[in-house]
């Protein structure tokens, strides 16, 4: 890998393509030994399909998730799985299965909007302690030493405390947590990248500071992002379910959300266990393939286990 | 070992201050003060005025901190708002409920992982080995309060073998030197309460000790997988050594290092709070305390509160680096 990421001293060769080629190689490679491994292949249909539901619910979705019907609805029994509602009804009367799917979607846009945020500040932050160093890496280390200080979920609570009950409390809630563990990992990654031969090479053969550490260093240094990036939608739906079993969340109880169907049962549970079955199985199906494609990812980037 | 110990204790003295500011300024912040928790109804402006002057909330916040500083420097938290009793009395009254928790959550895990993890180590590919894999997997996909719900219906509802909450049974009267209500039984020569104590700690130990286990699962594990293949057990192995030898001194030693991080980090983060598992099992600890403090705007026990789980925290990470170098001789060397 090395001896590709050495940048061509011709100037008609981009010296940015060196480096994404290495990169890009470290990724193909990782991509063939992926398809090999039962792991992400277990991991990715698991993702795949609880993408699926989350983008095709309107369309999959037997009824509206939301409509409550008290027909049927006694205190304490409701009906269970039938022909017309395959997972039964809830304790409003609502379709059980169209919540679960529509649930999907809150999981899906919670896991994204938080790994997104939290990705983009805590990078941003990696990368300038990483590309510095010095007094300024100090700094960013320290506040990221701070952050790291406050019990994870009671960081949560306080951020969505903070910002009022509505859903995107709950994203940047969870954007916060990942901020420190995003920061950390890319500057530790890139300290590692920045002492190796080819950052060395490129230096030596006059390619800038800032060229080698953008270039070259930057795209080698995220391997283990990227594993943790999917390890953190993992846990962005659980503790998005966690908040809401808090009562934090959207204030809306309509709102098909996995976290507060599985908290809500929790009352009838005796009555109707079912109830409580199907968001929990939503829940642990999904973070189990995200879980499951992480750690395939991470052993299909990790070097030492290239053979 | 002296040295790096005094630096990473001079390190923690800005990283605590910096997270005082941080959590004095966030307190500030919140949306409905404390004035809003304390009268509810009852809420006029001139109201809110008298209690924001009673807590020194109308003074400018560069002064609210350094006298806050000078107070924490002298060990008083403040009062809380909700049960009007100092705050560093309300964390001597849970912490202890919290510790226990969460020994018997580690203990659970290290009894449970540490040998699944040699074994399926040991036998990759066999049927303990996948099995560990698919537990550790959904120890780690289950949220912990859905867990905690399961227990609780299954062991507590359903056949009555455990009780559903709380510490100790409403019934008990007990003394309580050390709030650590397992050894107050034992002290106190109390055995049932000791007893009915521990009963009270099964099943939360093991929702809270879950994600432990499945991790210490996971790291023994890998750390057998790698240690085997390496050329010291060969070599003792070719020495003629007994199997028993080679794993007790060769494998399982070397094997263990990455477990002691992980179990240090792992009880590092227990100790800061179950807020889930507490919350389910009524255990009336630090975590659930904290988070009741949060909802009802309880910013003494907020500000202190998140400073003494900081501070141990950090402590107890740093007492993980440190005995890394007693356990690991290349550590102490470099």
């Amino acid at each position: 890998m090395s001896a590709a990421a050495v940048p061509s001293p011709i100037p008609s060769t981009p010296a940015a393509g060196s480096g994404e080629e290495a990169a890009g190689g470290l990724y193909r490679d990782a991509f063939r030994r992926l398809r090999r491994s039962p792991t992400a292949i277990v991991g990715a249909v698991l993702v795949s399909a609880f993408v699926l539901i989350a983008v095709l619910a309107p369309w999959i979705a037997p009824y509206d998730p939301t409509a409550v019907d008290l027909t049927d609805i006694r205190p304490g029994v409701f009906p269970g799985p039938s022909a017309e509602h395959l997972l039964g009804l809830d304790q409003l009367g609502r379709d059980e299965l169209s919540r679960i799917i529509y649930g999907a979607r809150y999981s899906l846009l919670i896991g994204v909007v938080s790994l997104s945020l939290g990705a983009i500040v805590g990078l941003s932050l990696g990368l300038v302690a990483g590309a510095f160093g010095g007094w300024v890496d100090g700094l960013i280390m320290r506040l990221v030493d701070i952050m790291l200080a406050i019990p994870s979920l009671l960081l949560a609570i306080g951020v969505a405390a903070l910002l009022g009950p509505r859903l995107i409390s709950v994203m940047i809630a969870i954007a916060v947590v990942n901020v420190p563990i995003f920061a950390r990992l890319l500057r530790g990654s890139m300290l590692a990248q920045r002492r190796s031969d080819y950052a060395l090479a490129a230096r030596s053969l006059g390619v800038s500071r800032s060229r080698v550490v953008l270039q070259h260093v930057f795209p080698n240094s995220l391997a283990p992002v990227i594993v943790q990036g999917t390890l953190a939608l993992a846990t962005a739906i659980i503790e998005a379910a966690g908040l809401a079993f808090l009562g934090l969340g959207s204030p809306d109880p309509a709102v098909p959300e996995w976290g507060r169907m599985l908290a809500e049962t929790q009352s009838f549970l005796a009555s109707a266990p079912l109830l409580a079955l199907w968001p929990g199985l939503a829940i642990v199906l999904s973070v189990m393939g995200f879980y499951l494609l992480g750690e395939a990812l991470r052993e299909a980037l990790d070097p030492k286990l290239r053979r | 070992m002296l040295k790096f110990a005094v630096r990473r204790l001079l390190l923690l003295v800005p990283i605590l201050l910096g997270l005082s500011i941080l959590v004095f300024l966030f307190v500030r912040a919140l949306p409905g003060g404390p004035e809003t928790a304390l009268l509810g109804e009852r809420l006029t402006p001139e109201r809110a005025a008298a209690v924001r002057a009673a807590y020194g909330l109308d003074r400018p916040v560069h002064e609210q901190y350094v006298s806050y500083m000078g107070k924490v420097a002298r060990f008083d938290l403040g009062v809380s708002i909700q049960t009007q009793r100092p705050v560093s009395e309300e964390i001597g009254r849970r912490f202890p409920a919290t510790v226990e928790l969460a020994t018997m959550a580690m203990l659970f895990a290290l009894v449970v992982g540490i040998p699944l993890g040699f074994v399926a180590g040991r036998r990759p590919g066999s049927w303990i080995d996948n099995a560990s894999t698919v537990g550790s997997l959904l120890g780690i996909a289950i949220p912990v309060f859905a867990l905690g719900f399961l227990l609780k219906y299954l062991f507590a509802v359903r056949l009555g073998w455990l009780p559903t909450d709380g510490r100790q049974d409403v019934t008990l009267t007990t003394e309580h030197p050390t709030g650590f209500f397992v050894l107050d039984g034992v002290l106190t020569g109390d055995l049932p309460a000791a007893w009915d104590a521990l009963k009270h700690l099964v099943l939360p130990a093991i929702a809270l000790g879950t994600i432990p286990l499945a991790i210490i699962t996971r790291i023994t594990r890998a750390a057998v997988q790698e240690t085997i293949n390496e050329d010291f057990v060969r070599t003792a192995e070719a020495k003629g050594m007994t199997k028993s030898i080679v794993t007790r001194r060769h494998i399982l030693r070397n094997a263990m290092l990455p477990v002691v991080t992980i179990v240090g980090l792992q009880t590092g983060l227990l100790l800061s709070g179950a807020i889930l598992t507490e919350t389910v099992f009524a255990f009336g600890g630090m975590g659930s305390f904290m988070a009741s403090a949060l909802f009802s705007r309880d910013f003494p026990v907020i500000q202190g509160g998140i400073l003494f789980l900081a501070v141990v925290f950090v402590v107890v990470n740093l007492i993980v680096d440190i005995s890394y170098g007693f356990i690991d001789p290349r550590v102490r060397a470099s």
